[in-house]
């Protein structure tokens, strides 16, 4: 009895409500955090925090540091896509080019981008070109793999309905294969953006002017733990922002799914 | 049947089919002969493996005879056809397509567009009795529905004939027998050229004029039983005696089949 009404009362606190709610213990953890010996030096209160990215603004890096990452970010994502969407394609319809290629996007996949990143800094340099470039590496990797699973996984009885109905090769592919696929395209974008952030922070290791991954690992030679924390958080925020608008995105134009995916 | 001058739509003369398997050559069709006539409604039964789906997949088009050959109208069939409709067990519905829009595909592939198409889908959709979920997407609906969908979407092809691959295999009892009574229903009416398979010896009686029964391994024809039950037919048809000495001898010949696969 008292079990059930316990349930009820918290079923009966709307999503928005939780969020709050989330938010706050969120608040509670990070004090604790700030006053415990152990952990105060790396997380500084929130006020302190805040004072360090105002601090940052004030020095005339936030921004710039902000913009750079960002272009980053989106330039390599973007062409990781734009090469990755017509390699899937191909590997799905051409067995040769499959066999030939699958087993290196795979090798490469599991390597942490880290790793290679020197080796690209000697091929192109120091700057923005080898941020986007391993990036861009990155991105195509994971969308590559999840496209392409996509394009083979098309059920074929559906191809056979259309083709019964009369439909060409060019029927088939543009009103089944591309429907059929985008589910699986959405979850690339969604895959690859995080991905991309992820490499941001290997990329930037280049030797970079600015950018978010940068100014963290240049705060960390002066033990400024609050202005890295903020920035840390902006990454965190940035991150959450592009999901959410690629689960938007996915549930406007896929909401015909029969099961949604993880 | 003699001296009714009825088209032939479909003559299937001499198929037989063998796939290559890792365990060698697995003949699943041989000598496969059949006439089927317009407004002809023909079951298929058999065990499972008896070859009576590849046989539909190469009536369709969409399989090749490893040789023997099937004409429609007197054309050989080299690939799929408008004029043979194929209602598929899964349903085969575009998920994300509303239940107008799967069954306008099949008009547009024939060159209506626009409005008339959409015009032409929901006289199809009210056949099925599905105008209120017209904007549905097919996960909203249930198996029958889906079903229904499928069957609508095949008819606004237009076929002369439509191929169905046990159709309604999928269904619970209760909308099976739901299914079967409205697809007599509407073949009473427009009597379209029918083949279909199925495992269930009683739907096959309910609905055909001609029931074959293929043999296993390899797949042929074995027997072909006319009934010789009138039109209208409905649920109540099962329990007359006629009908019930049909399925006796039906489901014994099949059941014979069956044990031969087991040996």
């Amino acid at each position: 009895m008292d079990n059930e009404k316990k349930t009820s009362l918290a079923s009966r606190i709307p999503p928005k409500v939780w969020l709050l709610i989330s938010f706050a213990a969120a608040i509670v953890a990070w004090y604790i955090l700030s006053i415990l010996p152990a952990t105060s030096r790396g997380f500084p209160n929130i006020i302190v925090t805040t004072q360090g990215l105002l601090t940052m603004i004030q020095r005339g890096v936030f921004w710039a540091d902000l913009g750079s990452s960002l272009i980053s970010v989106f330039a390599g994502y973007a062409l990781g896509f734009v090469i990755a969407l017509p390699v899937a394609i191909i590997m799905a319809w051409y067995m040769p080019v499959r066999n030939i290629l699958e087993p290196w996007i795979q090798f490469i996949r599991n390597i942490p981008p880290l790793a290679y990143v020197p080796l690209i800094v000697i091929c192109a340099g120091v700057g923005r070109r080898p941020q986007i470039i391993v990036i861009t590496i990155a991105c195509f990797l994971i969308m590559c793999v999840t496209i392409y699973q996509g394009v083979i996984n098309v059920d074929e009885t559906l191809i056979k309905a259309a083709r019964v109905l009369g439909a060409t090769d060019r029927d088939i592919f543009v009103r089944v294969i591309a429907p059929a696929t985008l589910p699986f395209i959405l979850t690339a974008v969604r895959l690859g953006a995080s991905v991309a952030l992820t490499t941001l922070i290997a990329a930037e290791s280049t030797g970079a002017m600015a950018g978010l991954g940068m100014r963290i690992r240049s705060l960390n030679n002066t033990f400024e733990s609050a202005p890295m924390l903020a920035y840390v958080i902006i990454i965190g925020i940035i991150g959450i922002t592009m999901e959410t608008v690629i689960k938007y995105l996915e549930r406007k134009l896929t909401g015909w799914q029969e099961k949604r995916e993880i | 049947m003699a001296g009714e001058e009825r088209d032939l739509i479909l003559k299937i003369d001499n198929v037989r089919k063998v796939y290559n398997t890792r365990n060698g050559e697995m003949v699943a069709l041989n000598g496969v002969d059949l006439d089927i006539y317009e407004n002809e409604f023909i079951c298929v039964v058999g065990p499972s493996g008896c070859g009576k789906s590849t046989l539909l997949n190469i009536i369709a088009g969409l399989h090749d005879a490893t040789s023997g050959a099937v004409y429609c109208k007197g054309k050989k069939v080299t690939g799929t056809g408008t004029e043979r409709g194929v209602v598929f067990q899964q349903y085969a519905l575009f998920p994300w397509l509303t239940v107008k829009k799967n069954v306008m595909f099949a008009l547009e592939m024939k060159g209506i567009k626009g409005k008339e198409a959409e015009e032409q889908a929901m006289k199809y959709l009210e056949k099925v009795d599905l105008v209120k979920f017209a904007d549905h997407y097919p996960k909203e609906l249930s198996g029958g529905m889906k079903q229904r969908v499928a069957i609508a979407r095949a008819y606004a092809a237009d076929p002369e004939v439509l191929l169905m691959d046990e159709p309604f295999g999928a269904l619970d009892a209760q909308t099976r027998t739901q299914l079967q009574t409205e697809l007599l229903e509407t073949w009473e009416k427009d009597r379209k050229t029918c083949f279909f398979i199925t495992h269930d010896v009683e739907e096959a009686i309910i609905l055909a004029q001609k029931v074959i029964i293929m043999s296993a391994r390899p797949g042929r024809i074995k027997s072909i039983i006319n009934i010789d039950i009138p039109y209208p037919r409905n649920q109540e048809t099962k329990m007359t005696p006629r009908f019930l000495e049909l399925k006796n001898e039906i489901w014994s010949q099949v059941y014979q089949e069956y044990l031969e696969v087991r040996k």
